[in-house]
């Protein structure tokens, strides 16, 4: 019945398949149930607590199916899964999701009330929000079986079902939290804006590394030397910081930060010249970089930094913007912070406002996909792609200051620790458009605050500790999922990696 | 609007930045922050444009492009030719590709220029435009020197070209495709919504309607190619240069585009016209001049001409156009197709309830307007695609759920429609591609490992038998023109025991040497007693070649007849409406 009520809303499907995919689906669930209950016989013969082995019976295996399930979703060829869409597959993810939460999940956490905080507790006075961890997920489990069942709509409304299953995606963050929360062996309260903040803080290097890979790959050279270039900036601006600026002085601070921007830049002109010139194949390119960056920035730490005895100098200061930052609740999360961040901010406007609104921009996308149609227009590419290569740079070389002299104030061996590939899966997840990446970047910054925060919280399942990296790994399959339904599959600018030579 | 929207955002908040900034040092030095924050915030916005507008040719990149004067007062039609081209030579390493070559273009005319594939007329067009650089020659564009300076120039002198491989970027949108490097702005912005205008403006005065807001990839290939002709007239073409603009379209499309064509000269675009198939140029030219290897090979009156002369002076030899051939002898059926049904990618379902024979030594002609389900049913007989229903029986056995591995190793060959795709391996040398048909049996590979010898050995013996021009086995085959091309897949397919022949749309993009070449192989096979299934969407070859002829519409055969019997009319009229208004039927 409910099969029926599902695979009509597509015209293509034929009934008879629709319902052997619903007796599928039965058969799993039967099969699910009763691994759960054979966990329970082998947990109470064991003197163990056998409802915890029970829910572990079940999480397992439908967090398996789920992936299985998301899995074909990713594919490129779809001829064979044509009778359910990839967004529907999604909406049944939801749904499994949701029968969890409701029935095993919900009647099994505690009722007493955990509160999530919105304000840093200055004043005493704390706005709380309190609520009860159980009803929590039995109402965000209902939710899910709405998200489920709208994303069955017929095709037209394809829009209602893609913003209810991005709602349904937002809604993991406070589950997430609720229930580590609830699960806590040590607090009863959690602060919210603190985490946002520290999500969009981590998100900086990595947001500004992405628009660095989009200037680049939308232009259509492959830029995995972002993390070089970021590195590279990090190490050259605050050697420049510590040897004239002796670590002192704000004007020196900016002056290094210029440096470390210019540093990026010197980079990418590198990226851009050895692969434009010369053709080389661009991940060697980009690799070589990486490569260059680390040995650079190692000498210079060790001979330069090290001998000048300044290591440690003032890191940019907290600046509140005027006005904005009075707001309650929100002001200080959002609008005090740093310049490096918030400038985060503009080069991601700037990005998009460029690369989408105006007419070189237009001719930097054109160059990526086509460039042999933008010379028979009389299009430079090759200009292009350098000047575009080179924006990406000044905007790594700003990731990189960052690391050095915003973040902390001083410069390790390789503290950019991976953000330059960490931004390139963020683009990517926000399928080579500014936003998206942004989008991506602040996910990314999400996972690694909640992994941090969760620590803290000590989470236990009846008396065994939670691993955080599990935690850290749950908005991750929470993405997994969406992008193969909501977002649908990544193209990449169609000429990104393909030498281009201009006819004579 | 909501770029304007974008347009006032940006600028309130850098008037807020700079507000902020001005306030903020005016606070370090003991001033009113407040009132220095909104001094800032009004007067800095103001300052910004000044600066930006100062700096000369900021913020409007398509200015340079804009063709001020149209009327060319000293440029009289009457008397001078539009465009005169003088003793272009133009040479790549190793190739002549234009010598000394004259053209000259009057006002208001379609001359055609006409060549097989390799004779030169690409290289012309595109020194014309300002893509290559000659080695020698000059350009009068309305009476005065044309200078070499690119692209740009040239399209700023009102030349525009549609490009034979369309030059466009499928994920943006037309109107996006349109603009591109003469992008219209309202300060650093593109306007696209005056670009939607002036294309809708353009559609409607030339006949060439496309939606501004589609986007380019989801566009058939008829509305691409109205793009491209948008995208010259967009900057005001006076020249346009059509790059075989017909290889690409259905028979119906051709029509419009004809229609197009003649409406452009109407109102007064001169156009030269790239082609190398002899009715259309008959049908359309002013003017007739033949390139081969590279030069003039003599200019034609169409009112003159026949479609023998100028296929004489395109080849540089007598060509025979009627296909010689002998009576058939149809022995027992090799290959038939029962109530077979196939679906497209989409699910549909193309073919449905199919079923013929082709007999030993017959030519079976599928006619048919492209896409009523030729596509599928080749590559559902050739193994490639997965039958919904009903069994296909090739050479007596029951191939209905062979690969197309197994299918070639019964005796079948397949010349299939798309050679790029599906027929050849571009990267791979021509030898290769000669053999990989039969490259994991002897003498080709012995215990896995490639016999080099043999295959060359092999290769050498193709080349030279099937004339295959390429300057050695060992080039890629992606370098070789389009016939050479062909006839490597040829060469490859009919070579050894082939009882079955499965070719679609043999000749597609050929020059009648080439097409010439492939129906006499086609005939030699069919003598030699093969079963031969032709699917073409020329009339005129399903007609030549063929002995009985099948004709598809909408995924069904609508009847069968006997070519001696048939006439181009009947068939015509069958491929377009599905129906026969009284024709004799013969039992297949």
């Amino acid at each position: 019945m409910i099969a029926r009520l599902w695979f009509q809303t597509d015209p293509a499907v034929e009934v008879a398949g629709a319902d052997q995919n619903f007796y599928l689906y039965l058969l799993v669930a039967a099969v699910v149930v009763g691994v759960a209950v054979i966990n329970r016989r082998i947990a109470a013969a064991r003197h163990r607590d056998p409802a915890t082995w029970y829910w572990l019976g079940v999480i397992f295996p439908v967090v398996s199916l789920i992936l299985l399930l998301a899995l074909p979703a990713l594919a490129v060829d779809e001829g064979h899964l044509r009778r359910i869409s990839r967004r529907q597959m999604v909406g049944i993810a939801f749904g499994l999701i949701g029968i969890v939460l409701v029935f095993v999940l919900a009647p099994n956490l505690i009722t007493e009330t955990r509160s999530f905080a919105f304000e840093k507790p200055v004043a005493g006075a704390q706005l709380q929000v309190g609520f009860n961890p159980s009803v929590l997920v039995l109402v965000i489990g209902i939710v899910y079986w709405i998200v489920a069942g709208l994303s069955f709509l017929p095709d037209r409304h394809d829009r209602v079902s893609m913003v209810a299953q991005i709602i349904a995606a937002m809604l993991a963050v406070p589950l997430i939290v609720g229930i580590g929360l609830a699960l806590s062996a040590n607090s009863v309260n959690t602060n919210v804006m603190n985490l946002f903040d520290e999500s969009l803080v981590l998100a900086t290097p990595i947001a500004l590394g992405a628009m660095t890979g989009l200037w680049s790959e939308r232009v259509g050279i492959i830029n995995i030397g972002i993390e070089g270039m970021m590195l590279a900036g990090a190490g050259v601006g605050f050697t420049t910081y510590a040897v004239l600026g002796q670590s002192r002085s704000v004007g020196w601070l900016w002056f290094s930060i210029l440096i470390a921007v210019l540093s990026g830049a010197a980079l990418a002109m590198l990226l851009a010249f050895i692969s434009i010139r010369y053709n080389v194949n661009q991940i060697v390119g980009g690799v070589v970089i990486n490569i260059l960056a680390i040995g650079l920035t190692g000498f210079l730490r060790s001979q330069v930094i090290v001998t000048s005895g300044y290591s440690k100098g003032v890191a940019t200061a907290e600046i509140a913007i005027p006005g904005l930052s009075k707001i309650p609740i929100v002001g200080e999360t959002f609008f005090t912070g740093r310049p490096i961040h918030f400038l985060m901010y503009v080069v991601v406007f700037l990005t998009w406002l460029v690369m989408f609104r105006t007419a070189w921009g237009l001719r930097v996308r054109s160059a990526g996909e086509n460039p042999h149609a933008a010379e028979t227009l009389g299009i430079d590419v090759v200009k292009l792609r350098y000047q575009s290569v080179l924006v990406g740079g000044l905007i790594a070389g700003l990731a990189g200051a960052w690391f050095s002299m915003e973040s902390q104030s001083g410069f390790e061996d390789n503290m950019t620790n991976a953000a330059g590939f960490i931004a390139l899966a963020a683009m990517i997840f926000g399928k080579w458009t500014p936003w998206g990446a942004f989008g991506g970047a602040m996910l990314f910054g999400f996972a690694r605050a909640l992994g941090t925060r969760l620590q803290f919280l000590d989470v236990e399942i009846g008396g065994f500790g939670i691993p955080s990296e599990f935690f850290q790994a749950v908005p991750f399959i929470v993405t997994l999922v969406v992008v193969a339904g909501a977002l649908g599959r990544a193209i990449p600018p169609a000429a990104e990696g393909q030498p281009y030579t201009p006819a004579k | 609007m909501g770029a304007l929207i974008v347009y006032l955002a940006f600028w309130v908040v850098a008037a807020y930045l700079i507000g902020w900034l001005v306030g903020r040092a005016a606070k370090g030095r003991g001033h009113d922050a407040d009132r220095w924050f909104w001094l800032g915030f009004f007067l800095g916005p103001i300052a910004l444009i000044a600066l930006l507008a100062a700096k000369p040719g900021s913020g409007a990149p398509g200015a340079d492009l804009e063709v001020t004067d149209t009327s060319y007062p000293d440029f009289d039609p009457a008397v001078t030719p539009i465009l005169e081209v003088r003793g272009i030579t133009k040479t790549f390493p190793g190739v002549i590709a234009n010598e000394n070559v004259d053209l000259v273009l009057n006002k208001g005319e379609i001359h055609c220029l006409l060549g097989e594939n390799g004779a030169g007329k690409s290289t012309l067009v595109n020194v014309i435009f300002g893509l290559y650089h000659p080695d020698a020659g000059s350009i009068y564009l309305r009476g005065r020197q044309l200078e070499f300076k690119g692209v740009r120039h040239a399209i700023s002198q009102g030349i525009g070209m549609v490009h034979q491989h369309f030059q466009l970027i499928p994920v943006l949108t037309v109107a996006e495709n349109v603009i591109l490097g003469n992008e219209l702005t309202t300060g650093p912005l593109v306007d696209i919504g005056e670009a939607r205008r002036r294309i809708r403006e353009i559609g409607e005065k030339y006949g060439l309607e496309v939606d501004p807001d589609a986007k380019v990839g989801d566009l058939s290939v008829g509305e691409q190619q109205r793009v491209e002709l948008v995208k010259a007239l967009f900057r005001r073409a006076e020249i346009l240069i059509l790059d075989e603009p017909t290889a690409v379209l259905t028979p119906g499309e051709v029509d419009e585009f004809f229609a197009v064509v003649r409406s452009l000269v109407d109102q007064g675009k001169s156009i030269i016209f790239i082609t190398h198939k002899l009715r259309e140029v008959l049908a359309v030219a002013d003017h007739i001049t033949v390139l081969r290897g590279g030069k003039v090979a003599g200019s034609a009156d169409p009112a003159t001409a026949t479609q023998q002369t100028l296929a004489n002076l395109m080849v540089g030899r007598d060509v025979v156009f009627r296909v010689e051939k002998g009576e058939a002898r149809p022995g027992r059926a090799v290959l038939s197709v029962h109530d077979m049904c196939v679906e497209d990618e989409r699910g549909v379902q193309t073919v449905s309830d199919l079923s013929f024979e082709v007999r030993a030594g017959e030519i079976f002609g599928i006619a048919g307007v492209q896409g009523n389900g030729q596509r599928e049913l080749v590559e559902a007989v050739t193994g490639m695609r997965r039958k919904v229903a009903g069994s296909v029986e090739i050479l007596g056995e029951d191939a209905t759920r062979f690969k197309p591995r197994q299918i070639t190793e019964l005796g079948t060959a397949h010349i299939p429609e798309d050679r790029t795709k599906h027929g050849l391996v571009g990267p791979y040398t021509v030898a290769d591609n000669l053999v990989i048909n039969r490259y994991h049996k002897a003498p080709y590979s012995r215990r896995g490992v490639r016999n080099q010898a043999a295959i060359h050995d092999e290769a050498a013996v193709l080349v030279e038998e099937y004339d295959i021009r390429t300057p050695s086995v060992d080039v890629p085959v992606h370098t070789l023109s389009g016939g050479n091309q062909q006839k490597v897949i040829v060469a490859r397919e009919l070579s050894g025991d082939i009882g079955v022949l499965i070719v679609s749309q043999p000749t597609r993009g050929l020059d009648v040497g080439s097409i010439e070449f492939i129906h006499q192989q086609i005939i030699g096979i069919r003598d030699r007693g093969a079963g031969v299934l032709l699917v073409s969407a020329e009339l005129d070859e399903i007609l030549s070649l063929s002995d009985r002829i099948g004709v598809l519409y909408r995924g069904k055969l609508v009847g069968i007849f006997d070519a001696a019997s048939t006439t181009r009319e009947q068939l015509g009229y069958l491929m377009a409406t599905g129906s026969t208004p009284d024709t004799e039927e013969v039992a297949s």
